[in-house]
């Protein structure tokens, strides 16, 4: 049976995006001839002549650009190389795009990819996660997807949504992460409950679902059965998959890539404690990265952001409570 | 004594006949724009009605108005920015538009939930400003990019403002190079009115003039005396015809003065005398009326009529805009997203 990878599967949303919709088109640096940083729109621009557009180094236009060319009807996806450089594209994500339909009662179907999360070497500035910053501003929607249907149902989603949409792709997942199909669609804004189980809940998302589902295998040795909630959209959040399983399991472990201080991790500890403080055994727990710059070297790197081994320890401490 | 009758100018009375129609279409504008932004000062000083800030295009309507005449409505994009009610009037939107954004009635196209300037009807090409300089440059080359993208750009062509402080914002930048790149037929208006609130161009920028950035962008670059309501329409009429003609994106320079703080909040008493009483300082209307009467293209009874009517027309609105009703926090959407399936619980 032929294998697909994460990588593949956002490559070929984009090729069916483009083939059924001659709205779409794909606007990024370095993706036409070169076919990405990442190599996700590989051959895209040779399959789909005059559809697939260099950029220059401007984010912050690459970002207006298409808020300009979804007013007039287009359905653009636009590459952010990596998810840290659409800081420079801020202020067009979370004021311009963000602001339009609320404004103006004009949809923005615009779609960001932001190549995100860490992986060994890459250091500070093309290792982050960008999914709490953008969650934090209305109008946005924010999907992390964690598996290779997901990468590919929800890509597909995005192009189809009229409202701007930051699809957070996770690098680490790339080329390691393979499946044998697209499986089945589920619906933007419902989570999915990854692992079954019935002593603790951890709640997560994007690269982090694999670090916890093999934390929540290590705890099944010791006879402890974790469930795993793979949020899959952080924005929307889907509290009520969020609250029936800690109503199953009455203790929470949230667990996130991103730096510590607030975010989507914190919202989730916030709903819980706030809607459903009276289901849990025990304090809810949050686990992130450090709050320092994300560090070169791979001892470090690999310590500055939540492992299996570290997520299997919150665990053991949320279960000896 | 109205207008007309203080300005005496040296404007030849022969050579111009076939820029006659757009200088007086610009001029009606301009005369529409300062009696519905005097109306507008008005109302901020008395309180009440305007709940926000006004910022008013004052000295800035020759320079604007021409740029705007060169616009149709449905058919073209314009950007403009915060002095641009003369464009705006020029490209076709209503003075209702105008009344009911600066007063918040859930009536106008903002429906009370942005304000004054930042008005537009991004459905039909009219882009509705955020308060971050430089961004709709991008914003209006990506729309023309998109109809070009779709075989549907014909000769139609964008425009967009921005002052002398904007061009120091890196969007500015970034937004004109990509237009030049894709020489999309843009046409970008620098009114270089000495302040950016302010702060004088000696702190904003160290080049000799601003039109010079032109051939660096590889853009063609256009000067005018911004307070020349004849000039302006010559020299946009070119710009808008390179524009449309295919030769990419078109900057044109405007030298003048911001004739008011840069809002009705601010005295602007940072403004030297000197500057106030230099050739920048004058007032574009009064030159413009001046110049319409020397080509023999208006008698002092038609301005004035054009006024009497401006002021119709702009208390119409009022009274109209008065009547209408304000937005209620109980029936908005609070709905940030077009897609209601996707919008979590308010009540969190």
């Amino acid at each position: 049976m032929s294998s697909i990878t994460y990588l593949e599967a956002i490559r070929e949303a984009q090729y069916e995006a483009l083939r059924d919709n001659p709205e779409v088109f794909l606007y990024g640096q370095d993706i036409g001839t070169f076919g990405g940083a990442f190599k996700a729109t590989k051959n895209l621009g040779r399959e789909f002549p005059g559809r697939v557009f260099d950029a220059p180094i401007s984010e912050d236009a690459m970002i207006g650009m298409a808020v300009g060319a979804a007013v007039e009807g287009a359905r653009p996806i636009v590459e952010m190389q990596f998810a840290d450089f659409s800081s420079v594209g801020f202020n067009q994500i979370v004021n311009q795009a963000a602001t339009l339909y609320w404004r103006t009662n004009t949809p923005c179907p615009v779609t960001i990819r932001l190549p995100s999360g860490g992986t060994a070497g890459s250091g500070p500035f093309h290792s982050q996660s960008m999914e709490s910053i953008y969650a934090h501003y209305p109008g946005l929607v924010i999907l992390t997807p964690a598996t290779v249907e997901d990468a590919y149902w929800m890509l597909l989603d995005s192009v189809k949504l009229d409202d701007p949409v930051i699809y957070c792709e996770h690098k680490f997942l790339y080329y390691h992460l393979k499946a044998d199909g697209f499986g089945q669609r589920m619906p933007i804004g419902k989570a999915r409950i990854a692992r079954p189980g019935r002593d603790a809940t951890i709640v997560t998302y994007s690269a982090m679902l694999h670090e916890s589902l093999r934390a929540a295998e290590e705890l099944r040795l010791d006879g402890y059965e974790v469930e795993v909630v793979d949020l899959r959209s952080v924005k929307p959040m889907d509290t009520d998959t969020i609250l029936a399983s800690v109503a199953r399991t009455g203790r929470l472990l949230v667990v996130g890539e991103s730096f510590p201080w607030g975010g989507a991790t914190a919202e989730v500890i916030a709903r819980v404690s706030s809607e459903a403080f009276h289901l849990l055994d025990a304090p809810p727990l949050r686990l992130n990265s450090k709050d320092t710059p994300i560090p070169y070297h791979p001892n470090l790197w690999k310590a500055h952001r939540p492992t299996t081994a570290s997520i299997s320890a919150e665990l053991r401490k949320l279960l000896r409570y | 004594m109205t207008l007309s009758d203080k300005i005496v100018t040296s404007m030849p009375s022969q050579g111009f006949e076939d820029l006659r129609h757009d200088f007086l279409k610009a001029l009606r504008c301009m005369i529409l724009s300062r009696t519905l932004e005097d109306k507008l000062g008005s109302l901020y000083r008395a309180g009440g009605r305007i709940v926000g800030g006004v910022y008013l295009g004052r000295g800035q309507e020759a320079f604007s108005a021409a740029a705007g005449i060169h616009l149709r409505w449905g058919r073209d994009i314009y950007g403009p920015l915060i002095r641009d009610q003369a464009g705006r009037i020029a490209f076709g939107e209503p003075v209702l538009d105008a009344m009911r954004t600066y007063l918040g009635v859930s009536t106008g196209p903002m429906r009370g939930r942005d304000g004054n300037i930042h008005r537009g009807r991004p459905q039909v090409g009219y882009m509705a400003m955020i308060s971050h300089l430089g961004s709709l440059l991008a914003v209006v080359g990506g729309a023309l990019f998109a109809r070009r993208l779709r075989g549907t750009l014909g000769d139609s062509v964008g425009a967009t403002s921005i002052g002398d402080g904007g061009t120091s914002t890196g969007a500015f930048h970034e937004g004109l190079n990509f237009a030049a790149v894709e020489k999309l037929p843009l046409v970008v208006s620098v009114a270089n009115n000495q302040f950016a609130y302010s702060t004088p161009t000696h702190r904003q920028y160290a080049c000799e003039d601003l039109v010079d950035r032109a051939r660096g962008y590889g853009v063609g670059g256009h000067q005018v005396d911004g307070t020349d309501l004849l000039a302006c329409v010559q020299v946009f009429r070119t710009a808008f015809q390179r524009a449309r003609a295919g030769e990419g994106p078109q900057m044109v320079v405007g030298r003048l003065l911001r004739l008011g703080g840069h809002g009705e909040h601010d005295d602007a008493s940072y403004v030297p005398d000197l500057q106030k009483h230099s050739h920048e300082g004058r007032d574009c209307l009064v030159v413009a009326q001046g110049q319409a009467v020397d080509l023999g293209w208006a008698t002092p009874q038609e301005l004035r009529q054009w006024e009497k009517e401006a002021r119709k027309e702009v208390d119409q609105a009022l009274a109209q805009v008065s009547k209408e009703p304000v937005p209620d926090p109980y029936r908005e959407s609070w709905q940030a997203l077009s897609t209601t399936a996707l919008m979590e619980g308010q009540e969190r």
